[in-house]
Formats: C-alpha cells, structure tokens, sequence
C-alpha cells in the first residue's frame, strides 16, 4: 500500500531536518511515530452529543450517589419500583389460576388437565420451601422421615388423604383434626419383658418374610395378637386409620433388622408432621398436594 | 490514517470535513457486470420473503421463514429445528471457507459487487445522477445557490432515497413473519410494535449509510478491508495500475522534448469514476473495493487514443511484475487455477456435500432420555425398585404420529406413564405427537431388586406409521447397592 503521508503536507513535521511529511504527536517508539491526524467531524459530534446525553441521563434517572442514598432522578425511576411492577404483573397473571387451584377440591381435578400440570409443577416449587428439609429434595425422605416416592401411606396415599394430612399434620398437639395414634412403648412401659419382645420381633420378621419361623417367633404370635393385633391387624398388614404400618411389606420408616424393630417395640415411635393448614394459604397446599401424589406411589 | 490529508488539504484543525465525492457514470464490461449483480441480489432480497412453499395443513406456507417465536427456520424443503442449529454452524463455516476461496481467487469481489453497502450505495449514487445530472452537473449544483430547482431536486432526490430506505426494511421483517399477513398489518397499523421499529431502524440506516455515509463506511467503519487485505497474497486479482507502463505521464510533457512517454495521459477519468474517491494510481489502498469502475474508465480512453486496453486491470502482484519484465499478459481464468484455491475449494466442497448428505439423512424424530437421579430408585412395598425417567418425544414431521416406545433389555421390567397407573404396565407404550411438537413425559420402570447392580437398557422409540424410523436412547436402572 502506497503511504500517501509520505507526500507534502503543509502543516508538516516540526523540527525535522525535513519539511515534508506528515504531522506527528511527537511521540516515537523504535522508530514507530504517531500521526496526528484530525479526527472525522461526525465522530467529534458523536462524542459531544454522548455528553449531552449523559448530562440529561444524570438529571432524570438516579445516578449520582450521596452519603446515604442517590439522587432520585425526576422521573421517580427505581429498579425497586421496576421489581415490584414486575412481580405485581405476575401475581394478577397467576390470580386467575390461584383462585381456581384454591377453590376446587384437588381430588376433582383431572389428572391429565393443563390445570393439575401447572399445580404440580407450583407444587414442586412449594415442596423445595416448606417440606426438603425433612423429606429431602427428590422426596425420598430419611429414616424416619417417609419416602413420598414409594407406595407405601400409613395414613392413605389418595389426594384427599394426602391433603388432609398436609392441612392438619401428624400429631400436631394444637390442631383438633391432626392425625393422632400412639404405640405404646411396650418395653419402656413394662407392658412386656424383654424375653418377650423378642419373640414378637421374632414373629414380625417371619410375617415380613425376613426369617423362617422357629420357636421364638411361635412363642411370639399369641403376644402379637393380644397386644399388636388392635392396630396392626392380625395379619400385621396395618390399618390406615391409626397410621399403624404394614409389617408385612418391604419398607421400614425406622428400619426393619431386628435392633430396629426391638428398638421400636421397646420405646415405640410417633413421628410428628407439622399442620401445614396453620402456616401455608389452601392454594398452596392444593398444588403440594398435586405434586405429593404426582411422585409416583399416588393412590 | 491515510489519505485525509489529500482530500483535506491537510487542515490541520480539530475535526475533518469529508471531502464530497461526485463519481462519474461510466459504461463498460464492469459496469454492466455491476448491474447485472445489483439487480440479481436485490430481486433475491425483494422476493425471497414472498415466494410460497406448500408444507401441509400444519406448518407455514412461507418459502424461507425465520420463525422465532416457535424456533424454526424454514428453507423451502429443510425445516431447521433448534438442535439441528449445526446446519446453521455448518453454513457459516462454508461462509468463512468460501470468504477464503473467493478472496484468494478474484480479491474482494465481495466489497466490491456484492456487499449490501456497496450494492445500495449504487442505487442511491444513480438515483442522484439521474435527478442532479453527472458529476459535473451535481458539482455545479452543489456550489449554486439556492433556488426553487436546487430545492426540489434536493427534495425529489431525498424522498426516493428514503422510499428506497423504506422499502429496505420493510422487506427484511417479512422474512420473520408470514409475508401477506405481515404487509397488511403493517399498512393497516395492526403489526407489532417490534416490526415497525425494524422496519424504522433499518430505513434510517439505509438512508444514512446510503445516501450520506457512502464509502466512508467502508474506510472508517468496516472491518472487512483490513480482515480481506490480510487474506490476500501476490497471487490473488486486484485491481492494479501497471505504472510501468503508463509512467511517466503524457500531459504536461513537452511533445517534442523526446523523453519516451508512458500510456497514462492523466486525464484522471479513474479517479473521477472512483465510488471511494481515490486514485488507483497511488498504488494498491485498502479504500479501494476493487469495483473495477477505474477499469472501466481507463479501457475507454485508451480505446480512444489508440492504445491497448488494460493499463488499469485485474491483475495479480506476481504477473503485475513479470508483465513489468517483459512477461505477456496472463490471463484472468488462468490465474484464478492455483493450490491454494483449488485446496479451499475441495474444503468447501467437502463441507458441502456432508451437509446435504448429513440433510439427507436425518431422522424427523428423535428420543431423548434423562434418568431422574433424585432419587436415583425407589423400593415399592412389594420389594421390586422402581426407576424414573423423563422423556422427550420429537415429532419434527408437519403431522401427527404414533410411535412405539419399547423397553430393550430388563427382562423383568415393565414401564408406565407417570399418569397412567402402575396397573397398566407393559413392555411396550405407546403414544401420539402432535406435528411439529415435543412431547415429554414421565416414564416410570419397574424390575425386580435382583439382578445387576447398575443394569444397562435402551428405550427403543419406532414409528407406528409404517415408516422404519427408529430411534435408541441408552440408560441404565439403578436399584439400592449401586455406587453412584
């Protein structure tokens, strides 16, 4: 490329053994010099307008910033204001659906309806808030905490069941409707002796299907019958009205070896869930409700 | 940066008037080269949009549309969803190999034919001829005062502009949206607010950049002369002023003083011409588009005076210097054939031919399988595990299907819909997907707690309608024991 620099300027180098050349800034590094070439007129109006426009921005939006806030602007602009805008937005958006999930009884919601898809996926929004902390994140829950996956419910697994466990709880003490039942504590209370809570725990195992029956667990049958029997059925498949567990199933809330069944036996449980109904509006335990039952062990 | 100081005169102060450039209508081979492209891209640009493409009852009948809000892009045949945006990737990189294809072979043909600065800036420069007259002419104009001609010149000259301008980008938003629809909202005052701002920034910069900024887009704020300058070498065609054969200059020569004379008789018709204002015979510039307007100018006077044309052409700097030698002219096609060239057009090519066969080939439907890991397996009170899966079903055909979804492995396993029942598990589900959707789903898989560890299986999902697609997503059931 031809350096047309190269050619006359009036306006040429200062000081140079020469008087041609282009105008420089004077600067020079290894022999690399910088021009000093005007700058195009539309880029200097460009940049004047810029501050004009920034001298305008500063007086109408909030922008400097003082001790303790910024100046207000005199448009009254603030992204706080923007926020509530937009969440108010939202909330008259979702009223309608609110007021629907609120008003109808989740058992009548169609399960295949758009309505029951969007209260499920409010319902896992909820459940993250209010009940990970126990039954964990996936629902899977602990030892002790039950596993809302699976299809094993003490106290029914239906929606209204489920709702009416979330509303009033489990052994919740200033709630009149909770789910209410109490094992007794047959070896703390000195209902049984230790030899036999052994051979009760020695029966359970064989109905559960862990262990062969042996002389223990003959010696445990007549017991469980005169003392389990009332809750936990003859057969030990529970009964759902006293939240009293299948024993005969696969899954154990507070574990199925022996230590953990003689432990049970022994000093008896009673987990507590709290009344949800006190805490949360009827829209939101609606859809925890969709979700719940949506997990896969739903009845 | 170089080349103010000849259109300034080197003022010196603190900002720089552009000089204005009055180019001079020529005719010739380029020239008419120039319009056959200009008119060639922009009936592509006007048209496209507008041309019709039967795809059944549930997609667009727009030829070429990018839909945005539903995230499909229509190419007559081709319908490009989201995940297949690598034909996209796949067009851009054939862009960037052609970009070094065709600039190693013929230089910046792209700057100077086809560029849409370039081809507007044409329009807008011979609607000015026609309404101000020729160079001469418009200087004249300029420099006379105002009249109620000189206003209405300037008047009918700046509403075509803008007409054109208008017109610009109206034509661009129709190709995001269905075209005669599009068109009536926009005159009726029903579109959205989104088109008509489109339309509106797009006008405004076709006017500006068309009728007032010019070439200066092309020195100041275009990227494209310096990443094309780089990607020349000595064998590739510019537009090039054989100096040794014009030098020195006749005019101004004494006639009889016998110093042997050059070609060149300045009589500056290839700066005149010159849509960048400057003068080719400074050598090669990176202001220069290689319109080859100069050529055109040149071959014209040299017709007339006698002597060969081709004192300004397209030449390379390899045979520019053996021409100097004494070399023959080398012509243009021979140049053109050279490894280099020959090696990114079988790139391209290369890419090419994969991407229609990959087009070709493709599957309008696809499976896609997550295993949910939270929790990774669930023991029902019957002590059989349970698994759970989310599934995506593409159907990217323009119609309803029913597929088949099939359980491949797991010999005691049994699947059902997360809203079905348990009671209805099976090997085999099977569902329909509305045209041009994805359906997802939750799967859940039952198999005893015996068996492998983590035991790996595949969903199988196959069409229903006779046509043999299928489709394989591999996935593995988790039951208690496995190590994560």
């Amino acid at each position: 490329m031809t350096d047309r620099n190269a050619k006359t300027d009036k306006s040429g180098a200062t000081g140079g053994p020469e008087k041609t050349g282009p105008k420089t800034m004077g600067h020079e590094w290894d022999g690399i010099e910088e021009l000093d070439n005007p700058m195009p007129r539309w880029w200097l109006w460009s940049f004047y307008a810029s501050i004009v426009f920034a001298i305008g921005y500063c007086i109408v939006y909030p922008a400097i910033p003082l001790a303790r806030s910024a100046t207000a602007g005199t448009f009254g602009w603030t992204s706080r204001g923007d926020l509530k805008a937009d969440i108010e937005k939202v909330e008259a958006g979702r009223a309608e659906f609110m007021r629907t999930v609120a008003t109808t009884p989740i058992e009548q919601i169609d399960p295949q309806s758009p309505l029951m898809r969007q209260a499920v996926e409010g319902g896992r929004a909820a459940f993250k808030v209010h009940c990970v902390q126990c039954h964990g994140s996936g629902a899977a829950g602990s030892k002790g905490y039950p596993n809302l996956n699976d299809d094993d419910w003490l106290w029914g697994g239906d929606r209204a069941a489920i709702r009416q466990t979330l509303v009033h709880g489990i052994r919740q003490p200033d709630d009149d409707k909770t789910r209410l039942s109490m094992m007794p504590a047959f070896g703390r209370d000195g209902i049984l002796t230790a030899d036999q809570i052994h051979d009760v725990v020695s029966h359970v195992r064989v109905i559960a299907g862990q262990d062969k029956a042996d002389a223990s667990a003959r010696r445990g049958a007549p017991l469980f019958e005169a003392n389990c029997a009332v809750c936990h059925g003859s057969d030990g498949k529970g009964l759902r009205q006293f939240g009293a567990p299948n024993l005969t199933d696969r899954i154990w809330l507070y574990g199925g070896d022996r230590d953990s069944v003689t432990a049970t036996v022994t000093n008896a449980r009673g987990g507590v869930m709290p009344a949800w109904g006190q805490r949360l509006d009827p829209a939101t335990i609606n859809m925890l409700t969709a979700y719940v039952h949506s997990l896969g062990g739903g009845e | 940066m170089a080349g103010h100081d000849d259109r300034t005169g080197g003022s010196g102060g603190l900002y720089v008037r552009r000089a204005d450039i009055f180019p001079r209508a020529i005719d010739g081979f380029y020239r008419r080269l120039k319009w056959a492209i200009m008119a060639v891209t922009l009936t592509i640009y006007y048209v496209t949009p507008w041309l019709r493409w039967d795809r059944g009852a549930y997609a667009p009948d727009q030829a070429v549309l990018v839909d945005l809000a539903n995230r499909r892009f229509y190419f007559f045949d081709i319908e490009i969803w989201p995940h297949e945006f690598y034909y996209v990737a796949g067009l851009l990189v054939m862009a960037g190999v052609g970009l070094f294809l065709v600039t190693s072979t013929v230089g910046r043909a792209w700057c100077g034919y086809a560029c849409p600065q370039t081809v507007w800036t044409d329009l807008f420069l011979h609607i000015e001829r026609a309404i101000d007259g020729d160079r001469n002419a418009q200087i004249r104009l300029r420099a006379a005062p105002l009249s109620a001609g000189k206003i209405a010149k300037r008047v009918l000259k700046h509403g075509i502009w803008l007409l054109i301008a208008l017109l610009t980008g109206g034509a661009w938003v129709f190709y995001f949206a269905d075209a005669p629809t599009l068109a009536r909202d926009l005159l009726t005052g029903d579109a959205a607010v989104v088109a008509y701002s489109t339309v509106a920034v797009l006008a405004f910069t076709t006017y500006v950049l068309g009728g007032w900024m010019r070439e200066q887009v092309c020195i100041y704020m275009c990227p494209w002369p310096r990443i094309q300058s780089a990607m020349l070498d000595e064998r590739s065609l510019i537009v090039t002023y054989k100096d040794w054969r014009g030098e020195p200059r006749s005019r101004g020569m004494k006639k009889d003083a016998g110093a042997p004379t050059g070609d060149c008789v300045d009589c500056g018709a290839c700066a005149a011409v010159c849509p960048t204002g400057i003068d080719i015979r400074d050598g090669a510039q990176f202001e220069c588009i290689t319109c080859a307007l100069c050529i055109d100018a040149c071959d014209d006077v040299m017709a007339r005076i006698g002597r060969p044309r081709g004192l300004i052409d397209y030449a390379t700097l390899e045979d520019c210097k053996a021409e100097a030698a004494g070399a023959p002219p080398v012509s243009i096609a021979r140049t053109m054939l050279r490894p280099r060239t020959l090696l990114y057009f079988a790139l391209w090519g290369v890419i090419g031919l994969a991407m229609m066969f990959a087009l070709g080939n493709r599957t309008r439907m696809d499976l896609s399988v997550a295993h949910d890991r939270n929790p990774l397996w669930v023991q029902l009170s019957d002590g059989a595990i349970r698994n759970a899966y989310t599934i995506k079903l593409r159907n990217m055909e323009s119609r309803p299907r029913d597929f088949v979804l099939t359980l491949d492995g797991l010999a005691d396993g049994a699947m059902w819909e997360s809203l079905g029942n348990e009671a209805e598990s099976a090997r085999t589900l099977r569902f329909s997907v509305a045209p041009d959707s994805v359906d997802q789903r939750r799967i859940y898989v039952r198999a005893g707690a015996d068996g492998g560890a983590a035991e790996p299986f595949a969903f199988t999902l196959s069409a229903a309608d006779g046509a043999h697609e299928t489709d394989k997503a591999e996935t593995r059931f988790d039951r208690p024991g496995d190590q994560p």
